[in-house]
């Protein structure tokens, strides 16, 4: 069975710069397209650096991404973080809750290993 | 009224191989609006951004002229002229018309932007509603007790931080605003403050806190109404609260007692209220709990806003339509529902059938559905840079950059408007230019001859 996570996408200075740079440009897409894991919970579930990843949402919807450590303390085991842009938005649903703001932080994914990374 | 700022503010040219220095140059790329940047300007490229943060320096040493047509016409290179016609085509011939995006333009922008939407019976709609929506629609409910950021630099003996991350998305906010400044009624600076920080992770933020409380994810609302019990001397179940919010009771209370005895506190407040479980419930409580502790003693709430001037599309909106984002004119009068007239579900539900971005990337930053929804459908995308967004738009316009290129006013984050003093001037219109001419066409088509 898949563990489910908690997704936590923000803001990260190279995010930020890299928008200035230009969304095709190496620094912002390296900075939206790295998962953070807990050191603990790549550990426990025996990932690497650089190990290629499906993230799957609560109605299916589903991303491929490449995960690196988190800094130790930063991210407490069973959350994960990722840069907001592209990879973070395919997860979110359609639906606001009458809101107008999709559930953007805070969901809850499985994880899963695809492929691990070439040393 | 023919109201034309960025023309007042326009950048004086460039000599080839001389140094240009601009005193006190706005950086608009976050909601601090930092406006005391010295640029030096050479052969039209900023070559130094003095005071600027990480990001700020980023936005200013990266920006060139981008070397694209201003205006593309499905795919193609066209002429401004014949892009202007075709945006006001599509605008008018649109049963559900959208208009969304402007926070990364002029206030005098957004103004014409409203206008073209009133003429069109449109939906107008701002990023806000994906960022501090929520937010809006607090205030509304609760109300604001608010100040300006040079009361909190000089007032601000408790600062809170609650579900934001400054050090990385508003790196000037410490020493500028809230933690280092020396202030009127605090001479030894951030010595005289105690900053605290609430978040579900501990962010690059948390080394400037004295106390950091990690709570559990999604339990922003138990948390903060642990809290609006204490102020108000409900006796609580300590068990259940550490179960409830992952920490530990006498930290809430310990906590509570720092509130109450502050001369001044501060809660600036960020998307990790308002993006997750809760959303406006979150924000009402964290505005609730602030008029709760005016009991006790003076204390005030403030959102950390992102971009330059999503605090002035809130404005302009607001004194165009009466109300600040997901505005439809359908009826011929402004009418707000968010979760309605949102764009996130203006899309996601099919419902808009054409429309205008303005400044924004709903292509890369909205849910599956309603970008597969907004690829279907006929729309103009006005921006600095290529984008998603402006590569599947029907008509796209590369415009100028607004602070750097062109004048006009900006709204920080605290509601205080600031102009903007741009280094030197771009090939590109701007987009108060580029909306003026698709507005002029609007009213063409329509029929329009009064106004």
């Amino acid at each position: 069975m898949l563990e489910t996570f908690i997704l936590i996408p923000g803001r990260t200075t190279d995010q930020g710069c890299g928008v200035s740079e230009g969304k095709f440009k190496a620094k912002y897409q390296t900075a939206v397209n790295s998962l953070q894991v807990a050191p603990g919970d790549m550990e426990r579930l025996g990932l690497s650096e650089g190990d290629r990843v499906r993230l799957t949402g609560e109605e299916g919807q589903s991303v491929e991404v490449c995960i690196t450590a988190a800094k130790k303390e930063e991210l407490p085991e069973g959350l994960l973080f990722i840069a907001y842009g592209d990879i973070s938005s395919q997860l979110m649903t359609g639906d606001t809750h009458g809101s107008g703001m999709p559930t953007s932080k805070g969901m809850e994914v499985t994880m899963e290993l695809l492929q691990k990374a070439t040393s | 009224m023919t109201y034309a700022a960025t023309q007042v503010y326009a950048p004086t040219p460039s000599v080839p191989g001389e140094l240009k220095v601009i005193q006190d140059a706005t950086c608009t790329f976050c909601g601090c609006v930092c406006d005391d940047i010295e640029l030096t300007v050479k052969d039209d490229h900023i070559i130094e951004a003095k005071r600027a943060c990480v990001l700020g320096k980023a936005w200013f040493l990266n920006h060139s002229i981008e070397d694209r047509p201003s205006c593309m016409v499905d795919g193609k290179p066209a002429t401004l002229e014949q892009g202007y016609d075709r945006a006001a085509e599509i605008l008018t011939h649109g049963k559900y018309p959208i208009v969304y995006g402007l926070s990364d333009s002029p206030c005098e922008a957004q103004r014409v932007a409203v206008s073209i939407v009133d003429w069109i019976k449109g939906t107008i709609d701002t990023t806000t509603s994906v960022c501090h929506g929520p937010s809006g629609m607090a205030f509304q409910g609760v109300g604001e007790v608010t100040c300006s950021l040079g009361e909190v630099a000089n007032r601000g003996d408790l600062i809170m931080f609650w579900g934001s991350n400054p050090a990385e998305s508003h790196p000037r906010h410490f020493t500028k605003y809230s933690l280092m400044p020396k202030g009127m009624f605090l001479p030894n600076g951030r010595k005289d403050r105690t900053c605290v920080l609430v978040d579900v992770r501990k962010t690059k933020s948390a080394k400037a806190a004295d106390i950091f409380i990690q709570i559990k994810p999604k339990r922003d609302f138990e948390a903060l109404w642990t809290l609006r019990a204490l102020a108000k001397g409900i006796e609580l179940d300590p068990d259940l609260v550490q179960r409830e919010t992952g920490v530990e009771f006498s930290v809430w209370t310990d906590l509570m007692d720092r509130m109450k005895a502050c001369k001044f506190g501060v809660i600036f407040f960020g998307m990790g209220l308002t993006m997750t479980r809760g959303k406006h419930a979150n924000s009402e409580a964290i505005l609730a709990l602030t008029r709760d502790m005016n009991e006790h003693t003076r204390f005030v709430a403030k959102p950390n806003r992102g971009h330059g001037n999503v605090t002035g599309a809130d404005n302009v909106v607001s004194w165009r339509t009466g109300y600040p984002f997901g505005v439809n004119h359908s009826r011929g009068y402004p009418r707000f529902n968010p979760g309605e007239y949102t764009t996130s579900d203006t899309l996601a539900n099919r419902e808009a059938d054409c429309g205008m971005t303005i400044a924004c990337d709903p292509m890369a930053n909205f849910s599956q559905p309603a970008r597969e929804h907004l690829a279907s459908i006929p729309f103009i995308a006005l921006d600095t840079k290529e984008t998603p967004t402006t590569r599947v738009a029907a008509v796209a316009f590369t415009v100028a950059t607004y602070g750097i290129n062109t004048g006009g006013t900006v709204y920080r984050m605290d509601d205080v408007p600031i102009p903007l003093r741009p280094a030197f001037p771009s090939p590109h219109p701007s987009d108060y230019d580029v909306l003026t001419e698709i507005e002029k066409r609007v009213k063409k088509i329509l029929g329009v001859t009064h106004v």
